[in-house]
């Protein structure tokens, strides 16, 4: 475990207003995380929980107008004070993966173009040799005939393969922190499986740090150290992988886990969580925005936005988790 | 088989060609009044071409889809045979956000459908229209609402109701749960259970999906590459694969101390070598 060593990226008290209907509203609200050299955290989340957001805001994706409070602190760097060289190194150290690889490549440009832009732009590395390395690094990624790729347009190849170009291309600048927001969500299962294959094997031969953005729990719980858990634009868990289904901290991780169908069983009913997920924007003020939705709830949790405690090795934001302690892993569907 | 008496559903030798590709080839199954089959696969497995073919969609190049009785690889005869054929067979797609009408609200939506089918007067026709609504658990704000303002999943409930407002013998639901959020998703899944037990349609689920599979289906049929690999009661295919690409697609599931493998490089949907 890389428990001990110097944090890679340090995101800490992050809140981000937009404009939403004419006035600023929070979409994200004290977000904390660390991730450290070579390690992976999974952040997890329902529609408008706010994960894309943070990714977005530690890549600088965020749109005009935010408002940013908080820090976010790369090698040691406070990110938003970046400019020029320094700017353009944490650009070629930083690489961000998408759910939908078409919609982030020019139809109208070759791989081979696409591959080598940030090489030949932000590094300076001349055009044959700068083909040589993204044909090599196709290789890495499973891809054959390299050179012939290059040569392809994206509409020849199918939604998997264009992944792993993208997954290529990310890491032809030997980024140290690897961004993927839902990099598998768009694909089949089986491709799903060769992708993380591919991240997990580049993560211990390059030592590449991960932020692993997915709505899905189970896929988080398998292939992250730990994950963090968001609901209505605040982290409201975090906890070891290993213990996410076994021994959750807080309701709404539990409720998320037991609502998902079992593979292995038919369930007389599914145990549906209430209502809707909510957006940050949306969540009443001054309570657990989880409250309306929480089989657990109690006036106490009406009565203030619960702070992040420390329990059993993980954290999470709930006024009850301490009683609640031991007793949120129930087994699936009774 | 015992259903076999029973089959509401019975798709016989389907095939379509699209040019030189053979999408589906060779599938037979059926379906037994009030029962749900999956139909497992990855894209370009042919699921939806089938599924569409079932609708009426796409026209078999050869085969016989029988659905309540009735030969369907041939083109209705008149409007009104075409109506019935709509009547008794709906679906239910993946993307609530581009199957609705951006004009229609929920409650216009459903009311053009019984219009359609059923030829009722304004005041049943207004009645079954709030059975409809509480039956797929939508409030009277979000009946009047456009699409625009309901989330995906109240856009899928509309989808549901106005698919149930045909009265259909058959529906099949083409990855309808797979956009929505897991909480919502749990509640769509209740729902589609309750209206089974409530009104005996029998489901055709399209779905990549095999928790899902496991949670609404009877029996399930894997395809790959237009071709049944595996046909079977769905806990069985799940628990017992037998065959080598079902064995894949199971094992591609995350689970806790799941180690993803590479396989090295198949790509069916590549046209390039």
């Amino acid at each position: 475990m890389p428990g001990s060593s110097q944090p890679l990226l340090d995101v800490s008290g992050l809140t981000v207003r937009l404009d939403v209907g004419g006035t600023k509203q929070a979409v994200l609200n004290d977000v904390s995380l660390v991730v450290r050299p070579g390690e992976a955290l999974g952040l997890v989340g329902e529609s408008g929980s706010g994960k894309s957001m943070t990714a977005r805001a530690i890549d600088r994706l965020l749109p005009r107008g935010a408002v940013v409070e908080g820090s976010i602190r790369f090698d040691d760097n406070e990110v938003s004070a970046l400019t020029g060289p320094p700017l353009r190194r944490f650009r070629s150290q930083v690489a961000m993966i998408f759910q939908d690889p078409r919609a982030h490549v020019n139809p109208v440009r070759r791989i081979g173009d696409f591959m080598t832009e940030a090489l030949r732009t932000n590094l300076g590395v001349a055009s044959d040799d700068a083909h040589e390395r993204a044909a090599q690094m196709l290789a890495q990624v499973g891809i054959d005939h390299g050179e012939k790729r290059l040569r392809q347009y994206p509409h020849e190849l199918s939604g998997g393969m264009l992944q792993r170009v993208m997954i290529a291309s990310a890491l032809l600048t030997k980024p140290r922190l690897l961004l993927a927001d839902e990099p598998t969500t768009a694909l089949d299962v089986t491709t799903q499986a060769e992708v993380m294959a591919i991240l997990d094997e580049l993560r211990r031969d390059f030592g590449l740090a991960m932020l692993f953005i997915t709505h899905d729990l189970e896929l988080a719980a398998a292939i992250c150290d730990r994950t963090a858990v968001m609901y209505a634009g605040r982290i409201v868990e975090y906890r070891d992988s290993a213990l996410l289904h076994s021994d959750p901290l807080h309701p709404y991780t539990a409720a998320l886990a037991a609502a998902r169908p079992d593979i292995d069983r038919t369930a007389h009913r599914l145990l549906a969580i209430p209502g809707r997920p909510l957006s940050a924007f949306e969540a009443p003020a001054g309570e657990c925005a989880f409250a309306a939705r929480c089989p657990h709830a109690r006036d106490e949790c009406r009565t203030g936005v619960p702070g992040l405690i420390e329990l059993d090795g993980g954290a999470t934001r709930c006024v009850r988790a301490v009683e609640l302690r031991g007793q949120l892993g129930v087994s699936r569907h009774g | 088989m015992a259903e076999a008496q029973t089959a509401i559903l019975a798709v016989s030798g389907l095939r379509k060609v699209f040019g030189d590709l053979v999408a589906v080839d060779d599938v037979s199954f059926e379906l037994g009044a009030g029962r749900s089959l999956a139909i497992v696969g990855e894209s370009g497995s042919g699921k939806t071409t089938i599924a569409r073919m079932i609708v009426g969609l796409e026209r078999p190049t050869s085969g016989s889809i029988a659905a309540c009785g009735e030969d369907r690889s041939r083109p209705a005869r008149s409007a009104r045979d075409r109506r019935r054929r709509g009547r008794e067979v709906q679906i239910v797609f993946q993307d609530p956000y581009t199957s609705l009408d951006p004009r229609q609200t929920a409650e216009d939506t459903i009311d053009e459908v019984l219009r359609l089918h059923q030829g009722w007067s304004a005041t049943r026709r207004r009645e079954r229209i709030a059975e409809l609504v509480e039956l797929v658990g939508l409030d009277s704000r979000q009946a009047t609402a456009l699409p625009r303002a309901l989330s995906g999943g109240q856009r899928q409930r509309v989808a549901i109701a106005r698919a149930l407002a045909a009265e259909p013998r058959i529906l099949i639901l083409d990855e309808s749960v797979a956009a929505l959020d897991v909480s919502i998703q749990a509640q769509v899944l209740n729902l589609l259970a309750d209206i089974r037990d409530e009104t005996a349609v029998s489901y055709i689920l399209v779905s990549h999906d095999l928790a899902v599979v496991r949670q609404l289906t009877d029996d399930t049929i894997v395809l790959r590459r237009g071709v049944v690999v595996e046909h079977g009661p769905t806990a069985t295919v799940l628990d017992q694969p037998q065959h080598a690409y079902t064995q894949l697609l199971r094992s591609s599931v995350p689970r806790p101390g799941w180690q993803p493998r590479r396989r090295g490089i198949t790509d069916p949907e590549d046209t390039t070598p």
